[in-house]
Parts: structure tokens; C-alpha cells; sequence
């Protein structure tokens, strides 16, 4: 469904990634984990569009995102939501005119209609009736459900989690979790998600990737990763700051 | 960096306008913004329109009479407003207070990815946030001059005839005789330019900031001083196309 053909990037003569390729199966859940700076965020920005690379493609369904005209490129946006790290609410607006954005800007339905959908989307992630909310009045783990409900309005093909579970307590984290689960099970999006999380990426991912040195160091299920015996993957998933990975 | 700068200012800036004669228009935003930039930088304009027409009259009164010319003061003091100073005094107090609104909500919205939120529910952010903007600044500046231009003129006539004892008739005479439409006009036209500068100037800043609360920072200044210059030197072009 996605597929990430050989994708180099590089702000101010630093290059970040250098030759990414990753597929992305319909369906399956595909966790990008990687050191704090090792290019996640940035690899996932491409696959929407939010930057461009310096080289390669992304492909969704055969089509590369970047040979598309702007309109073209927003229609393909639509089969996307995408849920921010820190939510990235509109704070200027309440919690269902939020979670209705896409709709009013793209559909023709009206206020009482959006209202009811956001509504709903509120209800799917926890957070029924609090659509008069004004986004400084929740917490990080409530933004967060609420970034989830505005990326599921308009019935995406594809959720794109950047981290999901950072900054939130184990509890919340595992809820979030949950929920992300849920999201695959119930309305059966494909999902990419980048994380250092490693109880995170076990839980909702079908595989994961390493991303170490702007390349995809090593790629498997869950299982096949805990059992990997790759120096840089067994130093990032046992959390050791000894090993072939520098901490800065 | 600088070309880089400069090259993305027009790219902005034609995005801007080109987006300005495509419909939909979000109108709930654009009358927002007529009321952050004009609606609420009201009392400062009327303080400043205020005392700029009092100290006016009182600096030529007392100037002019040493040639037995205070008759001319309400001329002068027309003129001088709805030439000059309404439109650049206005044009300066806006960039500081709504100039820098502008730059700290955007660059807000930048660092905390809202503006990425919005262009990955495929919404356009220099339509939804730069557009709207650029409308109202274009529409409420001259707005902003006229009421400015009136109460500068009262000013001076409350100085002039109340405290130096100017004759009232022959003050409210001078005030209007010698000034032209193409007077105000010209004023209007400045106007409608600065609060395009300002709007555009400071939308930029605040839409390319980067680096947390500092770069907010950063940008909140830059947009001032930056508005602020663009205004004073596109004033002078302006002036010298104008009113020659």
C-alpha cells in the first residue's frame, strides 16, 4: 500500500536519511523505532507530503505523492489522518469543531451533521460529551484521544502515529495503545507509527523497523525482533547505552 | 540566506494573493481579523490621532504666528494628517499590535505543528490562515485612517481655537478650503498598501518560525521591526509618486 523507495534527506548539510525503503502492507501496523534524532519524524513527515525529499519516492497505492499536482496531492492527504506527537489541536477552536475540521472544509454536511459525526468519533475514543472543550482545558493524555478522533473523521485508509505514547504516563500510554489496536481491528486502517516505546511497538505493531543511520538497519514481527541477535537492535530494545549506538 | 529569505517573502506573497480571488472565502475568519487588527487597535489609534493632531497644532501655532501666519494652521494640520502622519502613525502602531499578534499566533501554530496539522487534513494553511489575514489588513487599515485622520483634525481644533485662542469660523474655513480629495485619497491608498506589508511581513514570520518559544520570539520582533521599516520606506516611495 505504501511503499518507500530509496528516500534521502538532508537539512543544512546534514544528512538524516540516506536511502530509505520500507513496504507497508494493507492492513498491518508498521512501528518505525529508532534513537531520539535518528530521522523518524522525518521519515514520516514524507509519507504525508509535509517534506519533500532530496531523493526517491513514496508510493501509495502505485502513486508517487510527490509527482502529483497540489489539489492531486491533497485528495491523496484525504485517505490519510495523522496523529501528532503533541496532538497539534487548533487551539482557537473547541473540541468537535476540531475533530469536524476536515468535514467542514471538505464535505457538505451541515453543523448539526459534523456536530453528530465528531461526536461519534469522540465516543470511539473515550471521550463522549466533551466536545465543548476548549483544548487548554485537557490533558496531554485527552489531546492525544482527541487527535486520534480528528484523524479518524474522515474515515482514513491510513492512521500515521508519531509518537504515539511520549509524554504520557505507563497507564495512559497503554490506552493509547489500546486504542490503536482498536483502530486497526475496528475500522481496519493501515497504520505506520514511529516510536522509541519499546512495550508501545510490541503491542500494536505486526512488524517493526530499526530505522539507525538514515537506513532501515533491520525489519520483523515482534517476536522475530525481541529474539534478534543484531548488536544495534538487541543495545535499543534492551535500553543499554553501551553498544555499537552512541548516546550523545 | 538572504536571497532565500527574500525568494520565499514573494513566493508567500504571490501564493497569497493569487489565493485572494478564489472562492470559497472563510468570512467568520476575515471579520475576526478585522476585529483583532482594527476593531481593537481602536483606542490606541484614537490616543495617538489625539495628541498628533493637538501637537501639531501647537507646534505650528507657535511656529507660524512668527510670520503672522496662523491662519494656515488648520491647513497644516489637514493636510499633514491625511497625508502623512494618519496613514504612517497608524501603519506603525498596527504593526506593533497586530503585527506582532499575527507573527506569535502563526509561529505558535508552527512550532507546535498545528500549521502541518492542517495541510495533512488537506487544508491549504496560507488560504485558511494567510489569506483571511491579508483581506482584513487590506480592508481595515484605511478604515483605521479615516477615524484617525477625523480625530487628529479635532484635536488641532480643540487646541487651537480652545487653549491659543484661534477664531473658530476662519480654523474650521482653512481646514477645508485648501485640502484636495486627492488629499485623503492618497492617505487611503498608503493605507490599503501597509496593511498589506504588515499582514504579509508579519504572516511570514510567523509561518516560517522555528525553534520552540524562543524562535516565537524571534519571529514576534522580527515581524515589528521588519513591518515597521517596509512601512516607512514604502511610505516615502509612495509619497514620492503620489503627491508630486
Amino acid at each position: 500500500m505504501i511503499e518507500i523507495i530509496n528516500l534521502h534527506k538532508s537539512f543544512n548539510a546534514k544528512q538524516v536519511l540516506c536511502g530509505v525503503n520500507l513496504h507497508i502492507e494493507r492492513g498491518e501496523t508498521m512501528v518505525v523505532i529508532g534513537g531520539s534524532g535518528s530521522g523518524k519524524s522525518v521519515l514520516i513527515k514524507h509519507i504525508i507530503g509535509l517534506l519533500i525529499p532530496d531523493e526517491g519516492s513514496v508510493r501509495v497505492d502505485g502513486v508517487d505523492i510527490f509527482g502529483l499536482s497540489e489539489g492531486e496531492l491533497n485528495n491523496t492527504r484525504k485517505k490519510f489522518g495523522m496523529l501528532f506527537q503533541g496532538a497539534a489541536l487548533f487551539d482557537s477552536l473547541s473540541v468537535w469543531e476540531n475533530v469536524g475540521f476536515a468535514l467542514k472544509e471538505h464535505t457538505d454536511y451541515s453543523k448539526k451533521e459534523i456536530r453528530d459525526i465528531a461526536e461519534r468519533k469522540l465516543e470511539m475514543v473515550g471521550l463522549r460529551g466533551s466536545g465543548d472543550l476548549m483544548p487548554s482545558e485537557l490533558s496531554g493524555g485527552m489531546r492525544k484521544r482527541v487527535g486520534l478522533a480528528r484523524a479518524i473523521a474522515m474515515e482514513p485508509e491510513i492512521l500515521l502515529y508519531d509518537e504515539p505514547t511520549t509524554g504520557l504516563d505507563p497507564i495512559m500510554a497503554d490506552a493509547i495503545n489500546d486504542l490503536i489496536v482498536d483502530m486497526k481491528n475496528k475500522i481496519n486502517v493501515t497504520g505506520v507509527a514511529i516510536t522509541h516505546d519499546m512495550n508501545s511497538a510490541y503491542k500494536i505493531g505486526d512488524r517493526i523497523a530499526m530505522l539507525y543511520e538514515g537506513r532501515i538497519h533491520g525489519i520483523g514481527t515482534p517476536d522475530e525482533i525481541k529474539m534478534s541477535d543484531d548488536p544495534v537492535i538487541r543495545q535499543f530494545i534492551t535500553g543499554s547505552s553501551v553498544g555499537p549506538i552512541k548516546a550523545v | 540566506m538572504l536571497a532565500e529569505e527574500v525568494g520565499r517573502g514573494f513566493i508567500m506573497f504571490w501564493q497569497t494573493l493569487s489565493w485572494c480571488f478564489r472562492r470559497p472565502y472563510n468570512l467568520r475568519i476575515i471579520f475576526q481579523q478585522m476585529e483583532a487588527i482594527g476593531f481593537n487597535s481602536l483606542p490606541v489609534v484614537i490616543i495617538m490621532a489625539l495628541f498628533t493632531g493637538m501637537v501639531l497644532a501647537i507646534q505650528t501655532y507657535t511656529g507660524f504666528k512668527r510670520f503672522n501666519a496662523e491662519n494656515f494652521v488648520g491647513t497644516v494640520v489637514a493636510l499633514s494628517v491625511a497625508r502623512e502622519l494618519g496613514p504612517v502613525l497608524t501603519g506603525l502602531i498596527v504593526s506593533g499590535r497586530a503585527g506582532a499578534a499575527m507573527a506569535a499566533e502563526l509561529g505558535t501554530m508552527r512550532v507546535t505543528e498545528q500549521i502541518d496539522a492542517l495541510v495533512t487534513l488537506a487544508t491549504n494553511p496560507i488560504k485558511y490562515l494567510v489569506v483571511p489575514r491579508f483581506i482584513a489588513g487590506f480592508i481595515v487599515l484605511p478604515l483605521l485612517v479615516i477615524i484617525a485622520d477625523i480625530i487628529s483634525v479635532i484635536g488641532g481644533y480643540l487646541i487651537a481655537v480652545y487653549v491659543l485662542g484661534a477664531n473658530s469660523v476662519i480654523y474650521m474655513r482653512m481646514t477645508t478650503e485648501y485640502i484636495e480629495l486627492n488629499d485623503i485619497y492618497g492617505g487611503l491608498l498608503k493605507a490599503c498598501v501597509f496593511g498589506v506589508i504588515i499582514s504579509t511581513v508579519s504572516c511570514y514570520k510567523g509561518f516560517y518560525a522555528q525553534g520552540g518559544a524562543e524562535g516565537v520570539g524571534r519571529a514576534t520582533t522580527g515581524a515589528v521591526v521588519l513591518s515597521m521599516m517596509f512601512v516607512l520606506i514604502a511610505n516615502y516611495f509612495m509619497a514620492a509618486l503620489l503627491f508630486r
